[in-house]
């Protein structure tokens, strides 16, 4: 069975149900979005209702080059200026 | 003791047993790992199923008996299943088309017995059909993909539904326990269901580019106990330990 060819790698991401957002949560292989979505309910969510699931095809996704990381997310590290730290959060704003 | 109520159970009961043992052959033999875990899936609600109709049936029975009792200690003859569900698994679209022609009629059945005067019944009926909802997506879909899709699935299709066709019309037999439930409200009157069954049916070949079926010859004699060869060998392999070792704990 030629499954490597027509069943593709797929992502899901699911939001649980007091969940803020959608999670990377595993991969699949399945023969289109709604094959993907219904695995992904059974593997993943047990079905829990009350959630939501994303499902991509892995090649739509573009990751960043870990060789990279140097000038993509160093420069911040030692540049405090550059985070947002210098003054009190309200407590009725959650979730920062 | 309600005897036609305990029966009437065992009639609804009995169809998710036997499907849900059928499914269980499959663990590990499915075409993917995907379709694998569905199966199982489906199985697996199908015998939380069982075990809420048996745990009531056993209230009812009001004697020592137990879900496990009712399971597998009946003989061949006194399993009241439709003969479509014991039917064996002989390819992937058998399956599917034996699931089907299944679920169509399961989602109908619930449906009425949520209205059932009897509360448990209609709860078990209320947290299944949410389950069965999700057995019926999954098999009409395969319907749907291996009908319309190569020469070779949509041959295999075609075979399976026009096999099994012989058993759909056994649904919709009434036994005299059935009757009388139905006059009481607690059960469902199940010759109603037949038009909109056929109808779901037909349109969902008819989109996967498959025959229906002209067959008016068909097949019963499950409801009264009266199986196809294939059931003792069922409940041979699914009854022997407990047969083997009788009330033992587990």
């Amino acid at each position: 069975m030629s499954n490597k060819k027509n069943w593709p790698l797929w992502e899901v991401f699911v939001r649980s149900k007091n969940g803020l957002e959608h999670r990377h949560c595993g991969s699949l292989h399945a023969a289109d979005e709604e094959m993907a979505l219904e695995n992904a309910r059974d593997v993943y969510t047990r079905r829990s209702e009350g959630v939501s699931i994303w499902v991509v095809e892995s090649k739509h996704i573009t990751a960043s080059n870990p060789e990279h990381n140097g000038e993509l997310f160093e420069p911040a590290q030692d540049k405090v200026y550059r985070h947002p730290t210098f003054y009190d959060l309200p407590d009725e704003v959650k979730h920062m | 003791m309600n005897n036609n109520l305990y029966k009437y159970i065992l009639g609804i009961a009995d169809n998710s047993l036997i499907l849900g043992q059928r499914l269980g052959e499959l663990t590990g033999h499915e075409p993917s790992l995907e379709t694998d875990i569905a199966c199982t899936n489906i199985s697996l609600d199908l015998f939380g199923q069982v075990r809420s109709y048996f745990q009531y049936a056993a209230k009812i029975a009001g004697d020592q008996r137990t879900e496990d009792d009712i399971a597998m200690l009946r003989k061949e003859r006194e399993y009241v299943n439709v003969l479509l569900v014991e039917q064996p698994n002989r390819n992937f679209a058998y399956t599917m088309a034996r699931q089907f022609l299944f679920d169509v009629y399961h989602l109908l059945f619930l449906q009425e017995l949520q209205k059932s005067k009897d509360l448990t019944l209609a709860a078990i009926a209320n947290k299944s059909i949410k389950e069965v909802s999700y057995h019926l997506r999954f098999s009409t879909d395969w319907i749907k993909r291996l009908g319309d899709g190569t020469e070779e699935s949509k041959a295999k299709m075609q075979d399976a539904i026009d096999s099994l066709w012989t058993y759909t019309d056994e649904l919709f037999h009434q036994t005299e326990a059935d009757k009388v439930m139905v006059q009481e409200g607690i059960g469902v009157d199940v010759t109603v269901l037949k038009k909109a069954y056929y109808e779901k049916v037909n349109a969902v070949l008819e989109e996967a580019t498959l025959e229906i079926p002209e067959s008016k010859w068909f097949q019963k004699g499950g409801k009264q106990g009266i199986h196809t060869e294939h059931l003792g060998y069922l409940l041979a392999e699914l009854q022997y330990m407990q047969r083997a070792y009788p009330n033992m704990e587990w």
